[in-house]
């Protein structure tokens, strides 16, 4: 059994917030593999092309034939907790902070012996179902979690460490206007968030969706425009230290491509779908930053809704997809800068949005509101960096990792 | 001459006369027009800091902004309109600068706006206000005032879902004062057109019939309720932009106190 | 094939330098220091001494090789022996194969780190690739959780209780409080090691070793040299040395020393009722109680019971870890690999004084290092014997 997690009391203003510390981060190349599996939710480890077997700790040839092709897979995450330990005393400042440490010995039936943090919920001699997730230092680690988890299991601390839970999280939207919005907003409240600030752009244009907001309790819709810096700065002075979670809806999409198109469109495209995001980690990523070790409710994930026209050509929207390109371009390297903090940067891929008018001509499938919502949501609880959501986006996703220039060529080459 | 601009200065400087600022603050959350969206929209006035006496310039602080020649307060040249793209001497770097300083007059709609957001000027307003006033002179600005300035957020555009609400001029309305000759005409609003002016013949009737005439605009004004109707002079001079259509610009009147 | 005997090598010049719990000097300081104390004691200079080998985690970024230039050795025959707490004996066997074969006269064998405030969990942090990836991000308990996990595994599996674990580290206290040079000087009760605070369950306060500083040395050379310098020495009878073995346990709950166990007690000729005292690699109790199993001194998963039937203290019937082990005199790196085996020449040779065990002839030293995972990899143990033997 979990205990449920507790609302957070009022922060004591006499108390210093604690400066962020992170697990160990080194590791061998072969492991940042663990890494790339735990971005995407998946569970895998490297198996041996020549003879099959599973490898682990990660390595550079087969333990059991020298094979250096050792591609990464999907592998059955069963297993059984041989041994367990719970760690009292460490050298380790993160590990320090969080004694005691519970974690343990599972013999996966894939084969190897896997050294594991333990779920609150299981122990020596249980089945367990493994996982990879990310911890604070950004890098891939094992968990066993229970087959069955009780109905706070996420509360769990080692894993909620892990994760990015909405639960008792406030979390800012940055556009409040754009078609995910409002299904979001109920996806993070449904999902325990504590509130909702909603950004709006131009208050000064009317838009009738707006009622859908107002009166919702725990929902704030203030000023907020990604490509006023000014807007930015004000709000980041208001609740900057109170967003745990920042998710980015400003999109601006218009059709054309590049040699057709029209660079005012482009600049305005850029303006909010590049710019508007620098300035959204310039005005907030900071402060969050700051408060990633700042108890139950505290800064935890940036995440960029993008385009999956960022991976590949589109010549109908060629300025777009240089834009949702150059986003995603910002959004690693915030990664990587956010990386001394733990604070993670969360990428949700997604396709043509259904009812999007920028998108209107084009054929199905196309993604809806909810379901962008729903994908956001579990991204967060799972502690993802790399998701996708709808068909189109998964579809595009997996053939850019598997040949991002074969890619090119089925979308603008005619391949069918 | 040079009496009357002492006599001027010294007015100003003894307090016979004033000086009004008829200028919005370019702000961020000024509103601009806004167009059907797959048109080519109007920027908003943005600024980003250069530096403020730190690593990026440690003695001075200035900004970059950007803008449209149609953002804040803003004069219209006759090359913004198609109808005027032939007019000699059209863009803004060319109009001779005497336009700049000149007479001007009120029309006072601000009642008529209060009741009606849709308020139109008619030839008959202006006929009723000639009567009282005298003859709208030749080349005169002729303003607008609807008090309009002093909405704000969404009720100054007043959007629906048929469009954008606001007091504007008939096409009845701008021909007789092309017939008077005016030199141009401004508002209080973010056009010079009425909110629903595209339902017009022609649609936007000030832009269309204005600017093909060589006159000239000035919108997003305030602080007319400031003027008097006749006898202020009118200081308004756009930035001089090569070939450009319009230039936000800070408008002033001179009135006697 | 029968394996050569080591006939006409022999060990002498046993050296302990003191261990401190911090200290600011180098791993180099403390190997000088004890290898001058062993020169000293076979009448050589470093420039006459011709075989070196080396056991050290702390001397980079110096490796043995730079360590002959700062300490003026120019040696024929240089080894570096990375076995961790198995190196000793390792150390010992190779270096008596070398003089034996004549590639070189004399062998000064020396381990010792340094241990500075912070430094152990750099050493750590650094150990291994496989600690690095797959152990210390997992609460980076370091050892103490490795072993837990071992210990957690070998109760559940045997039964054995924290009670038998302290019986081993009760009796080394007490003979630790004869040895002037271990760094634990209070006496240690059954009950104090039970109420101790836990570390890393299943394993306690009093089952962890203390990190420190020290370093230790013995000479090894040709008998007629000893006998010529009037030095007492000691024979090896025979040894084994394993790595990585049993790849496949799931879990480690028996060492290296159960595949070559059959080898080691032919060689020596005879079995486990004629040794007289025992040194095991004790970084934890339950690694000795392991030993006694893998070495045959009782059956697997008998280990629980063998601690309840004896007397592992210097006056009992199973003398074992005489000096107090790295239990109570600390655990200086490296030469942690080396203390039993320094204390076995003593003791065999009669020179071990304060702890000196009755008429110990016949002792067996074994080792037991690196987990570079999950799993202790390496594995030694040799039988070594006083002149009379």
């Amino acid at each position: 059994m979990t205990n449920a997690l507790p609302f957070p009391p009022k922060k004591d203003p006499q108390k210093r917030t604690l400066v962020p510390t992170l697990p160990p981060m080194a590791r061998s190349r072969a492991s940042l593999g663990l890494g790339v599996m735990a971005a995407q939710g998946r569970f895998g480890l490297q198996i041996c092309a020549a003879c099959a077997a599973v490898q682990y700790p990660p390595r550079d040839a087969c333990h059991k034939c020298l094979s250096d092709d050792l591609p990464w897979q999907d592998v059955d995450p069963s297993g059984t907790i041989l041994a367990e330990t719970t760690i009292r005393v460490s050298p380790e400042p993160y590990f320090r902070e969080r004694m005691p440490w519970r974690m343990g010995s599972v013999r996966l039936d894939a084969g190897p012996t896997l050294n594991c943090h333990l779920h609150g919920e299981v122990g020596r001699g249980d089945s367990v179902k493994m996982a990879l997730k990310l911890d604070k230092a950004g890098q891939g680690v094992l968990i066993a979690l229970p087959l069955k988890g009780s109905e706070h299991m996420q509360d769990d601390p080692t894993l909620r460490a892990m994760s990015c839970d909405p639960k008792r999280r406030r979390i800012l939207i940055s556009n409040a206007r754009a078609p995910m919005a409002l299904a979001l907003t109920h996806a993070l409240l449904n999902a325990g968030a504590s509130h909702v600030f909603l950004g709006e752009p131009e208050a000064w244009l009317s838009w009738p969706e707006r009622k859908a907001f107002e009166g919702m309790e725990n929902v704030s819709i203030l000023p907020l425009d990604v490509t006023d810096t000014s807007s930015i700065a004000k709000l980041s002075a208001e609740i900057g230290g109170k967003v745990d979670i920042l998710i980015n809806t400003a999109t601006y999409t218009r059709p054309g491509g590049i040699v057709d198109n029209d660079t005012s469109f482009a600049r305005e495209t850029f303006e909010v779908n590049t710019l508007g995001l620098m300035r959204l980690a310039q005005g907030f990523g900071p402060g969050m930053a700051a408060r990633v070790q700042d108890g139950i409710n505290s800064a935890v994930a940036f995440v960029n809704i993008l385009s999956v026209q960022a991976l590949m050509p589109d010549p109908s929207y060629g300025a777009f997809g240089a834009s949702q390109a150059a986003a995603r371009s910002i959004s690693q390297t915030m990664r990587a800068e956010f990386r001394g903090s733990g604070l993670r940067v969360m990428n949700l891929y997604i396709g043509p949005i259904e009812d999007d008018p920028w998108f209107q001509p084009l054929p199905p499938p196309k993604v809806t509101p909810n379901a962008i919502a729903r994908a956001c949501v579990q991204g967060l609880v799972d502690g993802l960096e790399e998701v996708t959501c709808g068909d189109i986006a998964r579809d595009v996703y997996a053939r850019w990792q598997t040949d991002a220039l074969l890619l090119e060529r089925e979308i603008t080459g005619g391949g069918s | 001459m040079s009496d009357a601009i002492v006599s001027m200065a010294e007015a100003l400087a003894s307090g016979q006369a004033k000086i009004v600022d008829l200028t919005h603050t370019l702000d961020p959350d000024f509103p601009v027009i806004i167009l059907p969206p797959e048109f080519g929209q109007c920027a908003r006035f943005r600024m980003e800091e250069v530096s403020a006496y730190d690593h990026r310039g440690p003695a001075w602080k200035w900004h970059n902004i950007t803008l449209n020649e149609h953002t804040g307060t803003h004069f219209d040249a006759p090359s913004h309109w198609v109808s005027g793209k032939d007019v000699p001497n059209g863009a803004v770097d060319e109009i001779d600068p005497r336009v700049f300083v000149g007479p001007v007059v009120v029309i006072d709609c601000s009642d008529g706006a209060a009741r009606d957001a849709d308020f139109e000027l008619t030839p008959e307003i202006i006929e009723d206000w000639e009567a009282e006033h005298g003859a709208i002179p030749a080349d005169a600005w002729v303003l607008m005032r609807t008090d309009w300035s002093k909405k704000s957020g969404a009720a100054y555009l007043n959007m629906a879902e048929d469009g954008p609400h606001s007091p504007g001029p008939t096409p009845a309305a701008i021909e007789l004062l092309l017939k008077r000759d005016i030199r141009g005409f401004g508002t209080e609003t973010v056009g010079t057109d009425a909110g629903q002016g595209a339902h017009y013949v022609p649609p936007y009737p000030a832009h269309y019939l204005l600017h093909g005439a060589g006159k000239f605009g000035l919108q997003c004004l305030r602080n007319l309720d400031q003027l008097p109707a006749t006898g202020a002079l009118l200081i308004a001079p756009p930035l001089k932009i090569k070939g450009g259509t319009g230039s936000p610009l800070r408008v002033l009147a001179l009135v006697t106190a | 094939m029968n394996r050569q005997s080591y006939e006409g090598v022999v060990l002498t010049a046993p050296v302990s330098v003191p261990y401190v719990r911090y200290t600011n000097e180098t791993a180099h300081w403390w190997i000088a220091k004890a290898l001058r104390e062993a020169l000293g004691k076979v009448q050589m200079t470093p420039r006459e001494i011709d075989g070196l080998s080396v056991s050290s985690f702390t001397l980079a970024p110096d490796t043995p090789v730079g360590l002959t230039q700062h300490l003026g050795i120019s040696p024929r025959w240089l080894d570096t022996v990375p076995m961790g707490g198995a190196c000793g004996v390792i150390a010992m066997r190779r270096a008596a194969r070398a003089i034996q074969a004549g590639d070189v006269d004399a062998v000064a064998c020396v381990s010792g780190d340094t241990n500075r405030i912070d430094s152990f969990r750099n050493l750590l942090s650094a150990f291994s690739r496989f600690a690095m990836d797959a152990t210390f991000p997992y609460g980076f308990g370091g050892p103490n959780a490795s072993f837990a996990l071992l210990q957690d595994a070998y109760m559940a599996e045997f039964g054995a209780t924290r009670m038998d674990f302290g019986r081993i580290a009760v009796a080394q206290r007490a003979n630790a409080l004869r040895n002037p040079q271990a760094v634990m000087k209070k006496p240690l009760s059954l009950d104090q090691y039970m109420d101790a605070r836990m570390i890393s369950d299943p394993i306690g306060l009093f089952d962890c070793v203390m990190p420190c500083a020290g370093a230790e040395a013995f000479v090894m050379m040709r008998e007629a040299a000893a006998i010529a310098k009037g030095l007492p020495f000691a024979r090896i009878a025979s040894t084994i040395e394993r790595t990585n073995a049993f790849p496949d346990d799931p879990i480690q709950l028996r060492g290296g020393w159960a595949v070559d166990i059959d080898d080691l007690w032919s060689m020596a000729g005879h079995g486990p009722e004629a040794i007289d005292l025992l040194q095991t690699y004790d970084d934890y109790p339950v690694i000795c109680m392991m030993q006694f199993e893998d070495l045959g001194f009782c059956a697997k998963g008998e280990g629980a019971e063998f601690v309840q039937k004896h007397d592992l203290t210097i006056g009992g019937d199973f003398p074992h870890n005489t000096s107090g082990g790295q239990l109570s005199v600390g655990q200086a790196g490296a030469a942690g690999g080396y203390l039993g085996l320094v204390e076995a020449i003593r003791q065999v040779t009669g020179t071990a004084s304060v702890t000196q065990v009755d008429a110990a002839r016949r002792a067996l030293v074994s080792g037991f290092g690196v987990i570079n995972y999950d799993r202790g990899l390496c594995s030694s143990a040799a039988i070594i014997t006083g002149a009379s033997a």
